[in-house]
């Protein structure tokens, strides 16, 4: 479903992305993982067009889509739930995930598709049909970004990309939000990206991952393996003790 | 269809370059970090890993040799700490010291399931018994195979190499299907199993699975008419894995190199040019997936062609030849590595001469037989038969014990040996493969 081939993306002159390669296929759910400022967001950004790559190829379905803006993306079918969630905080519940379908609405999509949608998402997200008259900035972190990913289906994306979903929350309602990616998967058959710092959750629900360090790729598995390498370790928290002869 | 892994051995060739693209990419970006040795070459070249962008841009990087594994003996070439290595193996060096390679466990796994891959291509499943006549030790062929074909989950009898006789009482009475060895081995046995009047008909053998040094299409005629059996070839190298890097399907026409894991090239052993698609040359490996000792480029010094037609066993991985020869002067005596220069080595430690040799390569039946001549000189020729014999058996043994295969030892007389400007002949290969 999605190709990247050699994608480099910079912030002005920092080289933030060195000749990344990965692909998705669908169904699959994907993780990239490694430390703090690897690069991780800087993919997504690039994929959805905020920060386009300098060179690079992105394939999504085979069409070439590193030239489209970020509003053609999402009408491509690419969604993506930001980092720190950034839900409309003096909107409701309702009204941010109208807004999520707002392409459908300019395409002219009938009102009831739309509120099947709705329903749908009431459905995944049970607490946010209790909240949905609430206005946004008052739900919790956990509800925050529940919200965010239900605005994000409401556009029906084929490729749902998920920037740090466990930042800030607290364990056990990260626990929470990995059981609804989960369900994405058996419930809606979704393919998703996810960025995540926690390896260790995300490996836990994703099928394969790509281990990202300074920039650039260093490893790519299945997550069994990748859970098992000491390599994912050594990105996150560099030089390690040496070997017991060279002490 | 007997595909163990139809995601990986049937893919698409464009998602398999996409994949191989990737997985190179996240090897060079570790070796680069983690093996100084890759380090020093990419930048004597002025070369950093984001300079592949494609599967092409391969022809820009480094080879790898056997001399780069002797001079960084033992860890120097390992990408994670010995630590998390949890196998070491080895295999012949050209001079003294082996060569040292080194699994983790992820790389086990990886090793277990190509195996198990090459073993289910030609019809070995659960319900087998398999009989594995490599010898265990340090070398990868016996381990290789025993965890392949436990990963099936066949019945696995570790038997080892030698003690003909009794392989052959096992085979009866365990029925065992499968048979696992060098083919000169195979030979070896149907030899014996003849003047024991034992008929090969009357045993389970369905397949037999042989590598380690190569075969004709004759030689596989003469064991599958002898032992009624499927003969098949598989090909690796500890360097690289161990057995697992190609196998043999069903239609026995070509070795399906499994490209997900390692990818494959064609060069000119004089000119390290990479050569076009068909062409026979030496084959050079990258590892894709390898943790412990990812191998970028190395020079396998093995003679073989590529085809990458497609296999009517649906596979889309592309086949390699049997091989047809060595860019080297390594020999495989027995299924083992031998290097002439090895043999020099303990030869020019003994006695402080420096002794005319040459080295008569045989096959006494099925099995090789390999001869060092070495031309009398004063310093080691004794009036008294009993010396002369301690002598001999000496060198014998301590030949031996470096190469891990037994030789015989012969004295010749002065000048007997031809000598020619520059390159001596040191090796007579009689052996007609």
């Amino acid at each position: 479903m999605l190709k990247v081939k050699n994608i480099n993306t910079y912030y002005g002159q920092v080289h933030a992305l060195k000749n990344v390669s990965l692909h998705l296929s669908e169904g699959e759910i994907v993780t990239l993982i490694g430390a703090n400022g690897a690069g991780k967001t800087t993919i997504l950004n690039s994929l959805s067009a905020i920060i386009p790559p300098r060179s690079g190829e992105i394939l999504f379905d085979g069409v070439a889509i590193n030239n489209l803006s970020p509003d053609k993306i999402v009408e491509m079918g690419i969604s993506q739930v930001p980092e720190g969630r950034q839900v409309f905080k003096p909107l409701t519940v309702e009204e941010n995930l109208e807004l999520g379908a707002y392409l459908r609405y300019r395409k002219r999509e009938g009102r009831g598709t739309i509120k099947k949608e709705l329903e749908s998402v009431y459905a995944l997200f049970p607490v946010l049909l209790e909240r949905r008259k609430q206005m946004a900035g008052t739900l919790s972190g956990g509800e925050q970004q529940m919200l965010a990913i239900g605005r994000a289906l409401m556009a029906k994306p084929r490729l749902l990309l998920l920037d740090e979903p466990s930042m800030g929350l607290a364990p056990l309602v990260v626990q929470e939000i990995f059981a609804v990616i989960e369900n994405l998967r058996k419930e809606k058959k979704s393919t998703v990206l996810l960025v995540e710092q926690n390896a260790k959750v995300a490996l836990k629900v994703a099928d394969r991952g790509y281990v990202l360090e300074t920039g650039k790729v260093i490893l790519e598995g299945i997550s069994s393996e990748l859970l098992e390498n000491k390599e994912v370790q050594r990105a996150y928290l560099g030089k390690e003790k040496k070997e017991i002869w060279e002490r | 269809m007997d595909i163990w892994d139809s995601t990986h051995e049937c893919m698409p060739r464009e998602e398999l370059e996409q994949l191989q693209l990737e997985r190179l990419q996240a090897t060079l970006n570790r070796v680069y970090k983690n093996v100084t040795c890759y380090r020093k070459k990419f930048n004597e070249l002025e070369i950093v890993p984001e300079d592949i962008q494609s599967l092409n841009d391969l022809t820009k990087l480094p080879f790898t040799t056997k001399e780069d594994l002797r001079l960084n003996y033992p860890y120097g070439m390992f990408a994670v700490p010995l630590r998390e290595v949890v196998r070491i193996h080895s295999s012949s060096g050209t001079t003294g010291k082996p060569t040292v390679v080194g699994y983790t466990r992820n790389d086990l796994k990886t090793w277990s399931n190509l195996v198990a891959r090459f073993m289910t291509a030609v019809g070995v499943t659960h319900d087998d018994v398999v009989q594995i006549a490599f010898g265990y030790g340090m070398f990868t062929g016996a381990f290789g195979l025993h965890y392949g074909a436990e990963t099936i989950g066949a019945s696995v009898i570790p038997m080892g190499s030698g003690n003909t006789e009794k392989q052959i009482i096992i085979m009866q009475d365990y029925k065992t299907t499968v048979l696992v060895g060098t083919p000169s081995y195979a030979l070896t046995i149907v030899d014996k199993m003849e003047k024991m009047g034992v008929d090969p008909k009357g045993l389970s053998l369905k397949v037999g699975l042989f590598g380690g040094e190569p075969w004709s299409e004759a030689m596989r005629r003469e064991i599958e008419s002898r032992l009624f059996i499927s003969a098949t070839d598989n090909y690796g190298l500890s360097e690289i894995i161990g057995p697992g890097v190609a196998g043999d399907c069903h239609h026995k026409s070509g070795m399906h190199i499994f490209e997900d894991a390692f990818l494959p090239e064609i060069i000119d052993p004089d000119t390290g040019a990479v050569l076009p698609t068909g062409s026979i040359g030496e084959l050079v490996l990258t590892t894709l997936t390898k943790e412990a000792l990812p191998m970028i480029r190395y020079r396998t010094r093995d003679i073989t062609s590529l085809d990458y037609t497609p296999c009517v066993c649906g596979r889309t991985l592309v086949r390699m030849k049997k091989t047809m020869g060595r860019s080297d002067d390594m020999l495989i005596i027995r299924g083992i590595n031998v290097f002439p220069s090895q043999i020099e080595e303990v030869l020019f430690s003994i006695e402080n001469c420096e002794p005319h040799y040459q080295l008569v390569v045989s096959r006494e039946g099925a099995m090789d037989v390999l001869e060092v001549c070495i031309e009398v000189t004063e310093n080691i020729f004794f009036d008294e038969m009993k010396m002369q014999r301690a002598f001999l058996e000496k060198v014998e043994k301590r030949i031996e014990s470096v190469l891990g295969v037994g030789v015989t030892v012969r004295l010749v007389e002065p000048n007997s040996i031809p000598r020619h400007e520059g390159k001596a002949e040191r090796v007579i290969d009689k052996r007609k493969i």
